[in-house]
């Protein structure tokens, strides 16, 4: 559970690949070049392994009964919950709720919180946000009569601080905003903007979905009162995340959901909720998913978080200068602080015959709209290309990357 | 890249580049929106009636290379055509692009995108001009959407 890798060892790329059985592929007769990793990263052997054990050896419902293959998955699942809390920095496991991922942790936070507002009040996100921390917002306004807000961002992708400051008001009731952009790659100064926040008493959700395979996160040091995250982009399996809340604003908040495991006695007349983090846990969890999250924070803790976030740091150096000697490409995010995220257009050629024809050359990277149309709007394009780093990336890949575009340019003429 | 070459083919390069009929039509007798929200595409589809003779038609809106050239080379083939021909075009042109068989020789030169049913992601650009001209026949009014 050593955050810190030893000193002495160095990045070694090559052995890290090694570990992703997916990345050894052809795709149309070229070696797969992931780019993707900002929709879903892939999972190391260990990962897939954890799942497979856990099916083969103790699956069984947890929480409950009191046989041992029952005992054997509710300590794996536990565990996973001490290893999150770990690698947040969180003072207390209980602090962990467990979510399908960063979306529905939001909507958790929606759903509970709304019952405490009234016509007037406003919840502030920001203009770079994912339809995840925007939707949920918009539908709890709708139903409240509170007030969407929307800090503003400048042309580097940036969001505008003395603005977002001047948004604060006795009004606000709740700030949520990304950590990491996930169409820009910008970083937000979030302990600044949680500084700012707590000022005025008000409470902040932190949208750590993108940030969260690239950024070492405390949140203890930070102070917010929720950051959420999905463990697929972080190396774990689809369909599990986590909820941090601190103790005493989790205690304010009502249910989300109902059912089995959420409750401590139930009659006909009356129910009495279990004590969080099961409170917000109704139903059989994911568990498998649950112990891949574990088992692939335990693999990124034998990397070293920082050691990652450096070696990315270095792909998308790389990669920027490179691009930046492709007359017809406009780099869409140039955020002086920015996570392993290169978003970009190139004149006269539509991102999704990009995204075809790259994939024809084996690189495969996103395009579309990122789930956050109005971040299109604002730099009025339909879409963007984007490529995104991982752990596993090299150099040759960028290289790739840039050759597959040069072709591409050659071909459309 | 050769495999590639079935998708995207000279000819789409060149509605692409030069798209035909791509102009706003002031007298249009109908016209209606179509947007793929997956993607962003969007057109604005006219077209201008005679009894029930399409005469003339034009799209304005922006796409990829694909969806751009099917909507060229679309809006130039049904010009001429009486409804009742187009929907069966239609008919034709979507069971080639989801690669159900059809007789290429009636769909003469829509036959250059047969390769996209090779790319599922793809098949609705090439389709969203289509389903747009459909509904515009039908009558409707109301933007057309692919999802």
């Amino acid at each position: 559970m050593n955050k810190v890798p030893k000193k002495t060892r160095a990045y070694d790329v090559e052995k890290i690949r090694l570990d992703f059985p997916v990345l050894d592929q052809q795709i149309r007769g070229k070696q797969l070049v992931y780019l993707d990793n900002a929709a879903t990263s892939q999972k190391p052997k260990v990962v897939i392994d954890s799942i497979v054990d856990y099916y083969q050896k103790d699956n069984s419902n947890i929480h409950r009964g009191v046989h041992t293959l029952s005992e054997r998955a509710t300590l794996s699942y536990e565990n996973a919950r001490k290893k999150v809390q770990q690698f947040l920095n969180a003072s207390s496991d209980k602090e962990i709720i467990f979510t399908r991922g960063a979306t529905e942790a939001i909507n958790l936070i929606a759903n509970s919180f709304r019952e405490s507002l009234k016509k007037g009040d406003e919840i502030l996100i920001s203009a770079m946000e994912h339809h995840a921390n925007i939707v949920p917002w918009q539908i709890v306004c709708e139903k409240t009569g509170a007030v969407l807000k929307v800090a503003p961002i400048n042309l580097e992708g940036e969001l505008i601080l003395d603005e977002f400051e001047a948004l604060l008001s006795s009004r606000t009731k709740l700030v949520a905003i990304s950590h990491m952009s996930n169409a820009l790659g910008s970083i937000n100064p979030i302990k600044t903007l949680i500084d700012l926040v707590h000022q005025r008493n008000i409470p902040i959700l932190i949208d750590g979905a993108q940030s969260i395979p690239h950024i070492e996160v405390d949140v203890q040091a930070l102070d917010c009162e929720f950051y959420v995250f999905s463990g697929h982009k972080l190396y774990a399996p689809t369909g599990i995340g986590a909820l941090y809340g601190k103790m005493e604003a989790l205690e304010k908040l009502s249910p989300y959901q109902s059912g089995g495991d959420m409750i401590r006695q139930v009659t006909f007349e009356k129910t009495e909720y279990n004590k969080i983090p099961y409170k917000f846990e109704a139903g059989t969890p994911n568990i498998s998913g649950t112990i891949g999250l574990g088992a692939a924070i335990d693999y990124i803790n034998t990397i070293g978080i920082n050691a990652i976030a450096k070696h990315e740091e270095v792909l998308l150096d790389y990669a920027m200068q490179k691009v930046a000697n492709i007359e017809q490409l406009r780099v869409i995010g140039t955020a002086k602080k920015k996570g392993a995220i290169l978003s970009f257009v190139l004149d006269g050629i539509h991102p999704h015959d990009i995204g075809t024809i790259l994939d024809s050359q084996g690189v495969a990277v996103r395009a579309g709209h990122h789930c956050a149309m109005p971040v299109m709007d604002f730099f009025k394009v339909p879409a963007t290309a984007r490529a995104s780093f991982a752990m596993y990336n090299t150099h040759q890949e960028v290289d790739a990357f840039v050759e597959s575009i040069e072709k591409l340019i050659e071909m459309f003429g | 890249m050769d495999d590639l070459r079935d998708l995207y083919q000279e000819v789409i390069f060149d509605h692409n580049k030069n798209p035909r009929n791509f102009r706003k039509m002031e007298d249009a007798d109908r016209q209606i929106d179509g947007f793929n929200p997956l993607c962003g595409d969007r057109l604005t589809l006219y077209i201008k009636l005679d009894g029930d003779k399409i005469v003339d038609a034009s799209f304005q809106g922006q796409g990829c290379a694909i969806s751009t050239a099917s909507a060229s080379l679309m809006t130039d083939i049904v010009k001429g055509m009486t409804e009742a021909e187009a929907e069966d075009l239609f008919d034709k042109f979507h069971k080639m692009a989801t690669g159900e068989k059809v007789e290429t020789e009636e769909l003469g030169k829509l036959a250059v995108l047969a390769g996209v049913c090779e790319y599922p992601a793809r098949v609705k650009c090439a389709t969203l001009p289509w389903h747009t001209l459909d509904a515009l026949l039908k009558g409707s009014e109301e933007p057309v959407t692919t999802e």
